[in-house]
């Protein structure tokens, strides 16, 4: 049980490690890359059609809703995944300085709150049809929430600067600092605040239970790693057309 | 073999204190500052007698908790602005070929530490004596207050050296970047001071408290590597 734990984290951390290095590799690639974008595709589109068709084990109150697993979570870790990028990059800015790096932490922000946004609306679809009520005020919920704020509030500074060089910089400085409050917001305050209504935690059947079965594993993952490209490429595509823009406006 | 760096004659510690000295002589030279900060918590704690006062003396603890700590924050809020923004870019040019950015940013977290502790100490006794005493627990909510103004005054101060950056209106910017980013710090002050108001064991608290500390000391961390890079424009 234990040593499952270790090897269940050490994985979670290269897959993390590899995500943002291979984010980076795939949002700046130059190729057409159809590879990984017909998989992206193929994963995205058989996930959402399976994540409906595939049969759930029936449990109480959720009942069919579970199938929500298939897409919110998908969103909040491929947010997760592309806001680390984003913060990745704006630590290389700050170590070495260029208007690429500057628009490529941008786009990749963007994309992440692109991502959180949906993960709130069907997180609050969902609980409209287990708990009852569109929001409620659970810390995790609340935690979400907050976490696009600061986002927002990213986005606001980002537009009170008129000097370009100063934006990016001190933007950059922002968008760590940000990511650091979301770390403790996300993931430390829900587990300190005890007893919580969303799957995962307490009370409820809890997500834990799902994870054992095996069909939906076979759902999931895929899915999962089909959000996550997927984010890669809206931010390829994104700041392609960024750069586009910078082009023009300089001739 | 040690690399070939500019010595700096003056230890890190010289320049922390000098400027440290340097907050509070000019702070006291502009006594309208800090009386205005003085005035807007004792003004804030009336209004709030006032108003509770209609319904026949104190407020139930919770509401109690909350109008504290909002009080607390607002006043953190105007106290942290001024830091940054009543420099001038001359002035921060004149610094920079004096101190360590480290420097500056330690004194100023400092500074701002200080000044909070003082504040809320100060909040503390006027809301006690307008508005009662219901806290049970009292080292434990000081305790807790001493860790909310320390991490008030290091989140601020981040904060507010890149809202000065942007200029025009750089306080309304300090609240849109400050407030989102002080959540979790204030989600779990609120926790914790509820605790104290009620009673409750102190091992019920001891979880959260410890997360303040780490949250102060990442936030610090944070800001304390930052800032250079914020400081070199």
């Amino acid at each position: 049980m234990n040593s499952a734990r270790i090897i269940g984290s050490v994985l979670g951390v290269l897959f993390t490690v590899l995500g943002v290095w291979g984010g980076q590799r795939l949002i700046e690639q130059r190729s057409s890359g159809w590879l990984w974008k017909a998989a992206t595709a193929v994963l995205l589109i058989g996930a959402s059609v399976a994540g409906v068709l595939v049969s759930v084990p029936a449990l109480p109150i959720v009942n069919e809703s579970i199938r929500n697993l298939f897409f919110h979570v998908p969103m909040w870790f491929s947010m997760l995944m592309v806001l680390m990028v984003s913060v990745w990059y704006s630590i290389r800015y700050l170590r070495n300085p260029s208007e690429r790096l500057d628009v490529l932490a941008h786009e990749s922000a963007k994309t992440g709150i692109v991502l959180g946004m949906l993960g709130l609306a069907t997180g609050s679809l969902w609980a409209r049809f287990t708990w009852g009520a569109w929001w409620t005020p659970d810390p995790r919920l609340n935690g979400a929430a907050v976490a696009m704020l600061i986002y927002g509030a990213y986005l606001v500074l980002r537009g009170s600067f008129r000097d370009e060089q100063q934006r990016a910089r001190v933007s950059a400085i922002y968008n760590i600092f940000a990511f650091a409050a979301v770390v403790p917001l996300l993931f430390i305050l829900p587990r300190l605040s005890g007893p919580s209504l969303h799957p995962g935690q307490t009370g409820n059947p809890g997500f834990n239970q799902y994870d054992l079965d095996d069909t939906m594993r076979k759902v999931f993952y895929p899915a999962v790693i089909g959000w996550i490209l997927f984010a890669f490429w809206l931010t390829q595509v994104s700041s392609r057309f960024a750069f586009l823009q910078l082009k023009h406006d300089e001739n | 073999m040690r690399p070939e760096t500019t010595p700096l004659p003056v230890p890190l510690l010289r320049e922390i204190t000098t400027l440290l000295a340097k907050d509070f002589r000019l702070e006291w030279r502009q006594k309208s500052a800090l009386g205005g900060l003085l005035l807007y918590v004792g003004s804030t704690v009336f209004v709030c007698f006032l108003s509770f006062s209609l319904r026949g003396g104190q407020p139930p603890a919770p509401a109690w908790n909350a109008l504290f700590w909002v009080i607390l924050l607002f006043a953190a809020i105007n106290a942290v602005a001024k830091g940054f923004m009543q420099e001038s870019p001359g002035q921060r040019l004149y610094y920079y070929t004096l101190v360590r950015p480290q420097a500056v940013i330690l004194a100023k977290m400092l500074y701002n530490a200080l000044l909070l502790v003082a504040v809320a100490l100060l909040g503390l006794f006027l809301y006690t004596v307008f508005l009662g005493n219901p806290i049970q627990d009292t080292p434990l909510f000081l305790a807790n207050l001493l860790l909310g103004a320390v991490g008030f005054a290091t989140t601020l101060t981040l904060v507010s050296g890149i809202a000065a950056k942007a200029g025009g209106n750089g306080a309304t910017l300090m609240a849109i970047l400050g407030f989102p980013v002080m959540v979790p710090m204030l989600l779990l002050l609120i926790k914790v001071s509820k605790n104290a108001l009620d009673g409750l064991d102190r091992s019920v608290s001891d979880q959260s408290l410890l997360t303040l500390l780490a949250l102060n000391l990442l936030v610090g961390a944070l800001s304390y590597v930052l800032f250079p890079y914020l400081w070199r424009g």
